[in-house]
């Protein structure tokens, strides 16, 4: 019986979101009484033994310059088999991109009953309940599962990094390699930018900016409190920023410390993205946009004048004038 | 040539603006007056992308299948208003994710459809887990989050998703994917859709025998907001102190 909690990386390095996991993953292994283990393919600079401190009591590492990019097929085949070897009895893993590619193949595969999302740690007094996001962020539902070995993906920024003292031992797996169906022929990163669902701050901009061009004071701000930018649906539509960055009910849902919404009216199917938010700043001319009743701060104005006065608030607080 | 073969997975989801509500000890979403549509990934992007390759290559076949009771007929019609050859149903209540990808991948044996797809989650149980579970059971290649789909012979080129940036992949047929916006855009029937779409089969299947996995026990509301603290605009730079002072957040 063991715990064993995927560890994700990218240009050789740990993935916040994987931090939040293992320390979820020693959680719920302290209070199921077996050890928390990691798992990690390929490799990164980081020591891994250091991972230790955050609870963990072994790293199973597959160290093949392969995996350091997303083959789904391939690590659901190599955890399947570290977790039935090791005898493990839950898996934890990040619902981000990459735990998506692969959660659900490894539920089949480990006979598995899986809960995407999850939002707390589970309840294992009476069975094994999960409480997870349901209705895009506008509920929450208790799942239990049912199965022997369970698997829980973790939503990005809703479990704190714990660390302490501890060295992980480490295993190097020898498991070998399969050629998958599935062959990646180039991959482009935007190095530098935070993602949104990883992000603790995020900026967005509705309608009320009028125009792409208007974004310089969004982004001033953004680079100022290391935030994200993000946009509503009406904004990606009409092409002023990427898709990538519209956050709602069929965009990205995010759950960071702080989103400041300016010029975004508050539709419900946008509250639905970022309801999960923990504090929410609203900032719009009309006193009668429904984001108000969301918010917990808001300042009712013109963005333009308004946004220059926060960028200056920042530059304060952080000594810059 | 060889037919190519499509299927759609789609579901159904309470329309984006509904109440959500529950009953029977928050055992239960209240299902009183809400309007259910097309779950918008398995509509705006698998769907609708579906369909434009049957448009550039009018051989293909393309089949849609939902698991659900009679309740759903409505928004197979829907569906099918927007294209597609015939729909299947399989008249089983959906309970979980691997129950629905168990059902589907029954139909979906080798041999039956090359290529198969679907939206990335739906928008009420968020589970996005059936397409990667149906590719799982079939022994098919998953791609997840693809956000562009181009078809050359049995060879399928994908724009996907990934931390921090995308991917290019290529992949040979049969193969299950998980669509997002990028893939296609949103469509509206127009009324010969409508009107054709009555008459086209919806084919009613039972379903095997398949376990469900997990349970869901009890829902629940987020907690209720306090109200909101107004900053003068005027004094907009006191937002800032506050979020650093009293949210601690900055």
């Amino acid at each position: 019986m063991s715990v064993l909690v995927f560890i994700d990386h990218s240009e050789g390095q740990i993935k916040k979101t994987s931090l939040e996991a293992l320390s979820y993953g020693a959680a719920l292994g302290k209070q199921m009484a077996v050890p928390a283990e990691g798992v990690l393919l390929g490799n990164v600079q980081e020591n891994l033994s250091s991972l230790g401190k955050y609870g963990i009591q072994k790293i199973h590492q597959l160290n093949h310059e392969s995996l350091n990019q997303l083959d789904a097929e391939q690590f659901i085949r190599i955890i399947a088999s570290i977790a039935e070897t090791n005898g493990s009895s839950v898996i934890i893993l990040s619902h981000t991109n990459t735990g998506r590619a692969i959660a659900p193949g490894l539920s089949v595969r480990l006979k598995a009953g899986l809960v995407t999302g999850a939002t707390e740690l589970p309840d294992t007094k009476n069975g094994f309940n999960v409480k997870k996001n349901v209705f895009s962020g506008k509920a929450f539902c208790t799942v239990s599962i049912k199965t022997p070995i369970k698997i829980i993906s973790l939503n990005p920024n809703v479990f704190p990094v714990v660390s302490g003292t501890g060295t992980a031992e480490i295993v190097q797996e020898n498991i070998t390699l399969k050629t998958s169906a599935v062959s990646i022929k180039s991959t482009s990163k935007a190095s530098g930018e935070i993602p949104l669902t990883e992000a603790e701050i995020v900026v967005s901009g509705g309608r009320g900016m009028k125009g792409p061009e208007n974004w310089g004071p969004i982004e001033e701000l953004a680079k100022l409190l290391h935030a994200a930018t993000a946009c509503s649906r009406p904004v990606a539509d009409a092409g002023w920023r990427p898709h990538h960055e519209h956050v709602g009910q069929t965009g990205i849902a995010i759950a960071p410390n702080l989103y400041i919404a300016v010029g975004i009216s508050g539709a419900i199917q946008h509250l639905a993205g970022v309801n999960r938010s923990k504090v929410i700043v609203v900032i719009n001319k009309d006193p009668e946009a429904p984001f108000f009743k969301s918010a917990d701060y808001g300042i009712v104005g013109d963005a333009f004048e308004i946004l220059p006065r926060l960028i200056q608030g920042v530059k304060k607080l952080k000594g810059l004038v | 040539m060889h037919t190519m073969k499509i299927l759609v997975c789609i579901s159904k989801t309470p329309d984006t603006t509904a109440k959500i509500a529950f009953t029977d000890n928050n055992r239960k979403f209240v299902t009183d007056g809400v309007q259910w549509i097309l779950n918008p990934y398995d509509e705006w992007y698998a769907l609708v992308r579906a369909i434009e390759i049957k448009e550039k290559d009018p051989s293909a076949v393309l089949h849609l299948v939902m698991v659900g009771g009679p309740d759903c007929d409505a928004v197979i019609r829907k569906a099918l208003a927007l294209g597609g050859d015939e729909a299947i149903r399989i008249n089983a209540e959906p309970v979980d994710s691997f129950q629905v990808a168990s059902q589907i991948a029954s139909i979906a044996k080798p041999g039956a459809y090359d290529l198969i797809l679907t939206g990335k989650e739906t928008i009420d149980y968020n589970g996005a887990s059936v397409g990667g579970m149906v590719a799982a059971i079939l022994e098919f290649p998953f791609v997840s989050l693809a956000a562009k789909l181009e078809l050359a012979g049995d060879m399928v080129t994908l724009v996907r998703e990934i931390e921090g940036g995308e991917e290019t992949v290529e992949v040979k047929l049969p193969l299950v994917v998980g669509c997002q916006k990028g893939m296609a855009e949103q469509r509206i029937p127009n009324m010969k859709g409508i009107m054709g779409a009555r008459s086209k089969p919806l084919k009613v299947v039972e379903p095997i025998a398949a376990e469900s996995q997990t349970e869901i026990l009890s829902f629940e509301l987020p907690a209720a907001k306090k109200g909101v603290r107004l900053i003068p605009a005027d004094s907009a730079e006191e937002l800032i102190k506050l979020l650093h002072d009293e949210a601690k957040v900055i």
